[in-house]
């Protein structure tokens, strides 16, 4: 009797994401976003073959701010540098810490958010109450106070973002456990005797598992974009590692003579963060198709 | 009323004592040197110890956490490692422009935002509906400070339309109210449509359709007024953070507002200048969370018989 039951769950279960990805590749507009997020990442994959990383952050001073032709796409910086490569090489250090830093905090708000809804009572009371205290302290603010503790550089803005971003992922993925928590299924898997932790990884969380990727997908646009912010005003990645956000804070200087310093860096960001976002909202869509009939 | 009012404000203290705490340790794990900060490299070993001595940065936390706090309550929060002076005394001229900078970019996002919002929603899925939800999508993606760039490099650079930096006119506010109004206001125009369709789709509609309401009717007196409950936390939201968040804004600008006295302060290690700021903006951000609230009960008639 068991043996039957759960094959009918595993037969379920991959349909259903078939399903999703059927729906997820008819949106042509989540396909092209797809399309451009898997260039970017092959342009970051193998920016070092492309042009080595040496080129990219040693000075020229004979080819100072060219403007974009044939043999420097996008130009070159105030240093002789060139701005295609540098955004390439760029494109690893936005994509890895979007990622990693998204995955993070993903996982930290998954434990406290999970536990907070599936306990409920006091644990959840004080979690949230925790929780909410963080969230008064505008994000910025709480991410640059971090960042300043440890000093700036990428390791202490990966830990600043994640520890800044864990309380939102919390609150977003207790409301979503919530909702799945009160069904019947996790009722009658308590009953069976499974374990709390089992519970919670094997029954609550993969049943909420699309609106907490959409979640996910769409902080990777958000934090690359502060990212970008925190080098802009100096307290992430230093010069001359060329990350998008400096590339741009050393371009200010620039502007009028040449925009396309500016231009270029911001567009890579921009491009990016709508793949993303866009994705997300496909994902959206082919999650719920009755939602996005509306 | 005054009983949820006082229960409401009288939260606020445990959480307030509990961020003190939080950004405490966070910015105190690792002091520095204030001394040396405040001396400059010319002072003696000797004397930066003297004036770490008398700030009583060499005793354990617990007792410096507790000791802020007893000042603070006693409205001392301390001098300013760089400027010598009292902290609020550094920071409290810099609001006014962050405060104009707020209130207007979140007046014209409301302006705009809103009434788009309803518009999409009662012309669902045609081009301006459309056109709003491509342009919201790409707004979401802009950073704020590039926006800001490219606003600076077309309207002054290019065209000289405006001034790019400093305050001074009234034309200094246009840029960067627009960079941060912008995304709020394509933001606040999904949700507003999202909240107007979900209200429209309600019984209460229904009625008052068959009861022969005319449309402008049923849209602004009975879809309306149900769909601002989200749209005003939100703005509410939205106002708060731009006193905190706007920084980059601010120092894309040049505008002499308390973000870029922040960043300025985290960037020196001038600790109690930066614990004012997070105290002051989180304080800030309770309040207008609360104030939030009661405007509920005045749209909310629902939420009002709550409390009475």
């Amino acid at each position: 009797m068991f043996g039957k039951k759960k094959k009918i769950i595993t037969n379920v279960e991959p349909n259903q994401w078939k399903e999703v990805w059927q729906r997820f590749c008819k949106n042509k507009v989540s396909m092209v976003a797809l399309f451009f997020l898997i260039v970017i990442i092959i342009f970051a994959l193998f920016a070092d073959v492309i042009i080595d990383y040496q080129t990219v952050i040693t000075t020229n001073p004979q080819e100072r701010l060219l403007g974009p032709d044939g043999s420097h796409w996008f130009g070159t910086d105030h240093m002789g540098r060139d701005l295609f490569g540098r955004v390439i090489h760029g494109a690893r250090y936005s994509l890895m810490f979007g990622v990693v830093c998204t995955a993070l905090s993903l996982f930290g708000g998954c434990i406290l958010g999970a536990t907070a809804a599936y306990f409920g009572g006091k644990v959840d009371t004080w979690i949230m109450r925790v929780i909410d205290a963080l969230m008064c302290i505008p994000y910025m603010l709480l991410a640059l106070s971090l960042v300043a503790a440890m000093g700036s550089g990428l390791k202490s803005m990966t830990i600043a973002i994640i520890v800044a971003s864990v309380p939102s992922f919390t609150r977003m993925i207790r409301s979503v456990v919530l909702t799945v928590v009160r069904q019947d299924y996790i009722e009658a898997a308590k009953s069976c005797g499974v374990k709390d932790r089992d519970i919670i990884f094997h029954h609550v969380l993969p049943n909420a598992i699309g609106p907490i990727i959409v979640n996910a997908m769409m902080n990777v646009a958000g934090l690359i974009m502060s990212a970008a912010g925190l080098s802009f005003i100096g307290m992430g990645i230093q010069p001359p590692t060329p990350e998008w956000g400096n590339m741009l804070s050393e371009a200010t200087s620039w502007m009028r003579q040449s925009p396309h310093m500016i231009i270029f860096p911001g567009l890579a960001i921009v491009l990016t963060a709508l793949c993303f976002n866009l994705m997300g909202d496909g994902l959206t869509e082919a999650l719920d198709p009755r939602q996005a009939e509306r | 009323m005054a009983k949820y009012i006082t229960k409401r404000l009288l939260v606020v203290i445990p959480t307030l004592l509990f961020i003190i705490f939080v950004v405490f340790f966070i910015l105190n794990v690792t002091p520095g040197d204030p001394g040396r900060i405040m001396l400059g490299p010319t002072a003696t070993q000797e004397q930066v110890d003297m004036v770490n001595e008398s700030l009583g940065v060499n005793r354990p936390l617990p007792v410096r956490y507790a000791n802020y706090v007893w000042d603070a309550l006693h409205g001392d929060f301390g001098a300013s490692y760089t400027f010598n002076v009292p902290v609020t005394q550094v920071l409290m001229p810099k609001f006014p422009t962050t405060l104009k900078l707020a209130i207007l970019s979140v007046l014209f996002s409301a302006l705009f935002g809103i009434p788009l919002g309803i518009l999409s929603a009662v012309k669902k899925h045609s081009v301006i509906d459309n056109g709003l939800t491509v342009l919201a999508l790409f707004l979401a993606s802009v950073p704020g400070f590039w926006l800001g760039l490219m606003l600076m490099l077309l309207l002054s650079l290019q065209l000289g339309l405006l001034p790019s930096s400093g305050v001074g006119t009234w034309q200094h506010y246009i840029m960067p109210v627009m960079t941060l109004a912008l995304p709020s206001a394509a933001f606040l125009s999904r949700l507003t449509r999202t909240t107007m369709l979900d209200s429209m789709n309600q019984d209460y509609i229904r009625t008052a359709k068959g009861k022969g309401a005319g449309n402008g009717r049923v849209i602004f007196l009975h879809a309306l007024r149900n769909a601002l409950i989200p749209v005003i936390t939100q703005l509410g939201m939205n106002f708060a953070g731009l006193l905190g968040g706007a920084m980059i804004t601010e120092i894309v600008f040049g505008l002499p507002g308390f973000g870029n006295a922040i960043v300025a302060a985290i960037k020196a290690k001038d600790v109690p200048l930066t614990m004012f700021a997070v105290i002051f903006l989180s304080t800030t951000f309770m309040l207008i969370m609360l104030v939030v609230d009661l405007i509920y009960a005045f749209v909310d008639p629902r939420i009002k018989s709550q409390f009475e």
